[in-house]
């Protein structure tokens, strides 16, 4: 079995009985699930679900009540969101994924910022090797700026780009994280079909390139065509995991989606 | 012609005592320059990371205690220990004061920056009058209200050059300069940086900044660390330059006048603690001739509203985007304005 791993799937993420109360109300009660290596899985259920709970978790900006998750072998509890982060697990935000007031360019070097080792002395002074890191940042932001497509809105504000053009530039500030695994919160909502294909083109660039990504997504057309994987969130509870196939046949998902009124009809 | 300004400004202001005939007003642009000093080292936290420190003047007051208690030397008893300290040279005196403001800074950017906003102004306010009731309540230290007088000038030189004693105004003046144009590159090198943009992430979009991993801590108590130390090395010229200083000094007005400094002139550009300072610092001896003293802050005062409502980004943003709109009509067809002046100096 071993010997013929090269195709077995390696786990990255792992969310091991993971619960979230706020007081009373129990936004998880009890969710479990791994995303492998390379693996593009998507989080849906209706809203109120617990999917921008679950990734909140994920990334440290909340504490789970129970349960832990681990990334690449190494528990995240007690993690701050930065440290996350800098373990190469990189999340978007559903609203505000681009700093609007700065410059698309600058935006993306904001976003290198955990691949520099620029020392302050080194800065203050302007030392030949934080020079050359400024500079190759300089070249890796014009880089991400082209595999997203927006490098010749480079010198606009990140605010006033067209909103398909944000989410881009939302996941291109990601990117310049290096992450090794993707979480992606709606990335496509509000989104016109042209910009959505587009949108789909550069997930499968980055799949190319092997990066893991984790979708939380409404937009069923674009979750079904692009998952390796989905789990369906209802509650705060895992009801289905599964192929797109196995998923869109699930009884349990059908009545999450559409209720049960055909059984009184 | 933008990159050469800098470089025109320095060459004037290095010629002014050459012509300036005016002791008094030379007097003046000392003080003046001390405080932009000041002003540049709030507007690092202000203008930078968005945190409005209303205590600054407690920075400033601990380099120039400091310096000149290193300087002057002093003897006090702390729990029946007795504490002699023999005068050392002023140049010290300003290097300890640096280091013990910075050090202040960090205390209080540790202890502030669990709570950001409307906390830590609350924090660098106490901090500051605490400051302020210490130097008016430790007599055996500080004098106490009857202030610390005779502290030496600067003197600069190594034993191969000789040394020279600052006790005239113009190498006050040139000493001056020559610091607030190491801040300068210093700020705009800082700006221009990972770290510089760390903190301008931070002051935009905390949740996003931390996000892409950037420590909120980390870079918010380094603003409070150099902010604090450029603020003390103000307060230690300022110190050796007057040569007397008393509590009077941790006036909360001091730290108005650099946030007055820092919002008109534009927070969070390079240049914009330079030319609110420039105005705000000279214009009371402008005015003097004209209106009492009472009447000049009710005018600051309104000058300041005006400022505020009419070029809310202050005066060197609204400049630079009325250049860039004369600029862009004749050449491009560019948006104006949409530039950010951190990505400009960035890629020249």
């Amino acid at each position: 079995m071993t010997v013929a791993a090269t195709g077995a799937p390696r786990p990255i993420l792992a969310i091991e009985h993971v619960a979230v109360h706020f007081g009373g109300l129990i936004a998880i009660s009890d969710m479990n699930f791994v995303v492998n290596e390379g693996e593009l899985v998507s989080l849906i259920g209706p809203n109120g679900a617990g999917k921008t709970t679950a990734f909140n978790v994920i990334t440290g900006f909340l504490k789970p009540t129970k349960g832990q998750v681990t990334f690449k072998g190494q528990s995240l509890n007690g993690l701050k969101p930065h440290e996350v982060t800098s373990l190469g697990l990189v999340r978007t935000f559903q609203r505000t994924s681009v700093f609007e007031k700065i410059s698309v360019f600058d935006n993306v070097l904001i976003g290198l910022h955990r691949r520099t080792s620029a020392s302050l002395f080194g800065t203050i002074f302007g030392l030949p090797r934080e020079r050359r890191q400024e500079k190759a940042l300089r070249e890796e932001a014009w880089e991400i700026l082209r595999l997203v497509g927006i490098e010749h809105q480079a010198d606009e504000l990140g605010g006033s780009l067209p909103y398909g053009d944000q989410r881009l530039l939302g996941v291109a500030l990601a990117l310049a994280a290096n992450p090794s695994a993707l979480l992606l919160d709606e990335p496509v909502s509000g989104m016109n079909a042209s910009e959505t294909g587009r949108f789909v083109a550069l997930l499968n660039k980055l799949r190319a390139n092997g990066k893991t990504i984790l979708l939380v997504e409404h937009d069923m057309p674009m979750v079904m065509g692009i998952s390796d994987r989905i789990v369906v969130l209802n509650y705060g509870r895992i009801i289905a995991n599964g192929t797109p196939k196995e998923i869109q046949n699930d009884p349990d998902v059908i009545q999450a989606y559409l209720g049960q009124g055909v059984k009184h009809a | 012609m933008k990159r050469l300004l800098p470089y025109i400004a320095v060459a004037f202001f290095a010629s002014v005592p050459l012509w300036l005939q005016d002791q008094y007003f030379l007097h003046t642009l000392v003080v003046t320059g001390i405080f932009v000093i000041a002003a540049m080292s709030l507007n690092l936290l202000l203008g930078y990371t968005g945190q409005l420190s209303l205590g600054h003047v407690a920075f400033f007051g601990i380099g120039a205690y400091v310096s000149a208690l290193t300087s002057l030397g002093f003897s006090v008893e702390i729990f029946g220990l007795q504490i002699t300290h023999e005068p050392w040279p002023a140049v010290i005196g300003v290097l300890f004061g640096t280091i013990v403001a910075g050090l202040c800074g960090y205390v209080i950017g540790k202890l502030a920056f669990r709570v950001r906003g409307a906390y830590f102004v609350i924090v660098t306010i106490s901090f500051a009058e605490v400051v302020r009731l210490v130097s008016l309540n430790w007599v055996e230290l500080t004098n106490g209200p009857l202030a610390l007088p005779g502290i030496p000038p600067l003197t600069l030189g190594f034993e191969w050059t000789g040394y020279a004693t600052l006790w005239g105004k113009a190498q006050n003046y040139y000493v001056v300069l020559a610091t607030i144009v190491l801040a300068y590159i210093l700020i705009k090198r800082l700006v221009n940086s990972p770290y510089g943009r760390a903190m301008i992430a931070l002051r935009e979009n905390e949740t996003l900044a931390v996000s892409v991993g950037i420590s909120v801590t980390k870079y918010l108590v380094l603003a409070a660390v150099l902010s604090g130390a450029m603020a003390g090395v103000a307060g230690g010229l300022y110190a050796h330059y007057i040569q007397i200083i008393d509590p009077m000094i941790f006036m909360f007005l001091n730290t108005v006048t650099m946030v007055i400094m820092v919002i008109t002139g534009g927070k969070g550009t390079l240049a914009g603690p330079l030319v609110g300072g420039l105005i705000f610092g000279i214009a009371p001896v402008v005015l003097r001739s004209y209106v009492g003293p009472e009447v000049q802050w009710i005018l600051y005062g309104l000058l300041m509203i005006l400022i505020v409502f009419v070029l809310p980004q202050g005066i060197v943003p609204a400049i630079e985007r009325w250049f860039t709109r004369k600029g862009g009509s004749a050449s491009a067809s560019k948006p104006a304005g949409l530039v950010l002046e951190s990505s400009k100096g960035a890629r020249s």
